[in-house]
């Protein structure tokens, strides 16, 4: 058992470490005291009349690790943009915790209330080496002062460390990220993400593009992370979907709403699911 | 990285300074005529030259690491240099052609008094002080609504070459108050001491050299330090960067600040010794200039544009006496053949070199 990270909060021990603690059932922090750690309500997002969202609701609980899938144009992506700043919602609202109104924060500031994201296509510092690319994600004061004088220490040193033998990139971390492999490169932006100790991941298709030994590596990556952080991954890949959701949630949206949720099972076997995505 | 700052690296730079150093001490102990004699002219050509290094690597602070393209830069080397050249113009007293309490260009304009903003300075400490306030200043305004506003690439360029423009424009005007069209010129002394002596030359370009030596050192710090890396992150990604939590806005407001602020340095270090400042130092062309100095010495590694600046300066020199007509033309051969056939400048080009020799020799083992 391990614990799951509150906004606000950072890791008691170090990730890869066997946890100690046990999952709390009522979370400290203030900001999830419903067991809700981000709430969608009614979002519409809009781009010159076509509504690429369209009342979405949709709220994700503190620990769980939920699957979205969905045609393409469903709103997917549309979504975490609307969760990462990047896309500023039409209409709605959406909360991280119980008070951060996500629709009012920049992306930065989003990034560091703790919502992490890993977008569709790898997108690491290519002229970075792979240790400065972990380095420059890791959890400081990001302001320009701060990183003026920085001076790693030890300890985030050993941080950097065991998230390298996390993703299987130790022995490369002086290597440019640019001349990593597709698939290395995924991984680095995921170990990148758990250097941002957030409380909430979005995961973007991370296996587009792999190969199966790729795929199977990444679902055990995952694995490892369930229950540590809260985990939103946005997948079209169904083999990968059924392997991690185990027998956790998954919701399906179609054109910008939300079309079926419950188990791998339960919407594999809904009629309108059937219909607009797995039966084609 | 590039593996540019070795050890090896460094003993040249040093070696570099030393011999620069050694030149006005040599031009003062020998007389004309002896075999170690340096020219003054030479002293004069080589410390106008460090001023543009100096400019050239501040460029490269913003253009090689944070991948801000600035076509403007040629305005805060003006304004550093008129900051100083007010106090100069001050300093020249009753010596001008009208002998008057005011300079020449005022009694021109017959006006009978200082306008406001000519007030104090003829204490020089206050003068340097608007050598790094006026650039910096204005950097810090134009940069914050520039990059809060999010203008990025070949927008942002255009707008600081607009900038530049319009700075040439308003000094050409006499009303301006900065001697218009002749700028300011014939300059007698500075703190005493007469501008056109062989020592006063020598210190400032002594001084001169301790700035460009120090700008190299901090810059080199700052480009190796965890705010460097922020830096290339953003020339490389700027919004991948804000996913992670960090806010480009500081980190390159701080940059382009620091730049502008050293490139007017390198103006005010500029004016005593070339003698004249005029409008024509923002000309839009200057600033391209710049650019053109950065790019051919190598972008992105702090000692290329000191290269760059050396020897396409180098060059100018000596086409305007041989050939006048044609430096332009040179000048944008120069730029279109860096551009396609060294992408990476002189210092690019002497890595690969030193690339194929090495797999030269791998190839020569058994």
């Amino acid at each position: 058992m391990s614990s799951v990270l509150q906004p606000g909060k950072t890791y008691e021990t170090a990730p890869g470490e066997a946890a100690t603690s046990y999952a709390r059932v009522k979370p400290e922090g203030l900001d999830t005291l419903h067991g809700a750690i981000l709430y969608l309500e009614e979002i519409t997002v809009s781009f010159d009349g076509f509504k690429a969202l369209n009342k979405l609701s949709l709220d994700i609980s503190v620990g769980e690790l939920r699957c979205i899938i969905g045609p393409n144009g469903a709103g997917k992506t549309t979504m975490m943009d609307v969760i990462t700043g990047k896309t500023r919602p039409t209409a709605g609202t959406a909360f991280f915790g119980q008070s951060m109104d996500l629709s009012k924060m920049t992306e930065y500031a989003i990034a560091q209330a703790g919502i992490g994201r890993k977008f569709q296509r790898p997108t690491v510092f290519e002229q970075h080496t792979v240790f400065d690319n972990l380095e420059l994600a890791m959890q400081m004061d990001k302001r320009v002062k701060p990183s003026l004088f920085f001076k790693l220490s030890s300890a985030q040193k050993d941080r950097i460390d065991e998230t390298l033998k996390l993703i299987r990139l130790n022995g490369m971390e002086k290597r440019l990220a640019g001349l990593l492999s597709h698939g290395q490169k995924q991984w680095l932006e995921i170990g990148m993400l758990l250097m941002q100790e957030p409380q909430l991941i979005l995961l973007d298709e991370p296996v587009a593009g792999m190969s199966d030994a790729e795929t199977a590596r990444t679902a055990e990556l995952l694995n490892e992370l369930r229950g540590k952080h809260s985990i939103v991954v946005v997948e079209h890949d169904m083999g990968f979907v059924t392997e991690i959701a185990q027998q956790g949630k998954v919701t399906v949206l179609h054109e910008g709403a939300v079309l079926a949720e419950g188990t791998m099972q339960q919407v594999q076997s809904d009629e309108r699911v059937i219909e607009v995505y797995l039966g084609r | 990285m590039k593996p540019y700052y070795t050890r090896p690296a460094w003993s040249c730079i040093i070696a570099c300074t030393v011999i620069l150093a050694l030149l006005p001490i040599l031009n003062l102990a020998f007389p004309e005529g002896h075999v170690l004699h340096v020219s003054s002219y030479a002293i004069a050509l080589i410390g106008k030259f460090m001023c543009y290094a100096l400019a050239a690597l501040a460029l490269d602070l913003v253009w090689g690491y944070t991948g801000i393209l600035s076509l403007g830069h040629g305005v805060f080397f003006a304004l550093g240099g008129y900051a100083h050249g007010m106090y100069l113009m001050r300093a020249i007293g009753h010596d001008g052609v009208y002998q008057s309490d005011l300079p020449d260009f005022m009694v021109f304009l017959d006006w009978k008094a200082y306008p406001w903003y000519w007030s104090m300075t003829d204490n020089y400490w206050y003068c340097l002080a608007l050598v790094v306030l006026v650039p910096g200043v204005l950097a810090f305004v134009f940069g914050f609504f520039a990059f809060r506003s999010r203008i990025k690439g070949v927008y942002f360029s255009i707008i600081t070459q607009a900038m530049t423009f319009a700075f040439m424009l308003l000094f050409f005007r006499n009303n301006t108050g900065f001697g218009g069209n002749n700028g300011f010129t014939d300059f007698k002394r500075i703190l005493g001491y007469s501008v056109s002596a062989p020592s006063t030359r020598a210190v400032l370009y002594l001084i001169t050299l301790a700035f460009l030596f120090g700008a190299l050192l901090l810059c080199r710090w700052i480009v190796g330090s965890k705010l460097g890396r922020v830096l290339q992150a953003v020339r490389d990604s700027e919004s991948r960067l804000m996913f992670i939590g960090y806010n480009p806005l500081g980190f390159k407001l701080f940059v382009w600040t620091l730049s502008a602020v050293l490139c007017g340095i390198a103006g005010a270090l500029y004016v005593p010794q070339v003698g004249i400042i005029n409008p024509s130092e923002m000309s839009p062309g200057n600033s391209i200039e710049m650019v053109v100095w950065a790019a051919v010495g190598g972008r992105g590694t702090l000692i290329g544009p000191i290269i760059g600046a050396f020897t396409v300066n180098g060059l100018k020199s000596w086409f305007t006496s041989a050939f006048p007509d044609l430096w332009l033309f040179a000048l944008g051969a120069i730029f279109i053949l860096v551009t396609l056939a060294m992408p990476d400048g002189i210092l690019g080009v002497a890595q690969r070199l030193k690339g194929i020799k090495r797999n030269k020799l791998l190839k020569e083992m058994p």
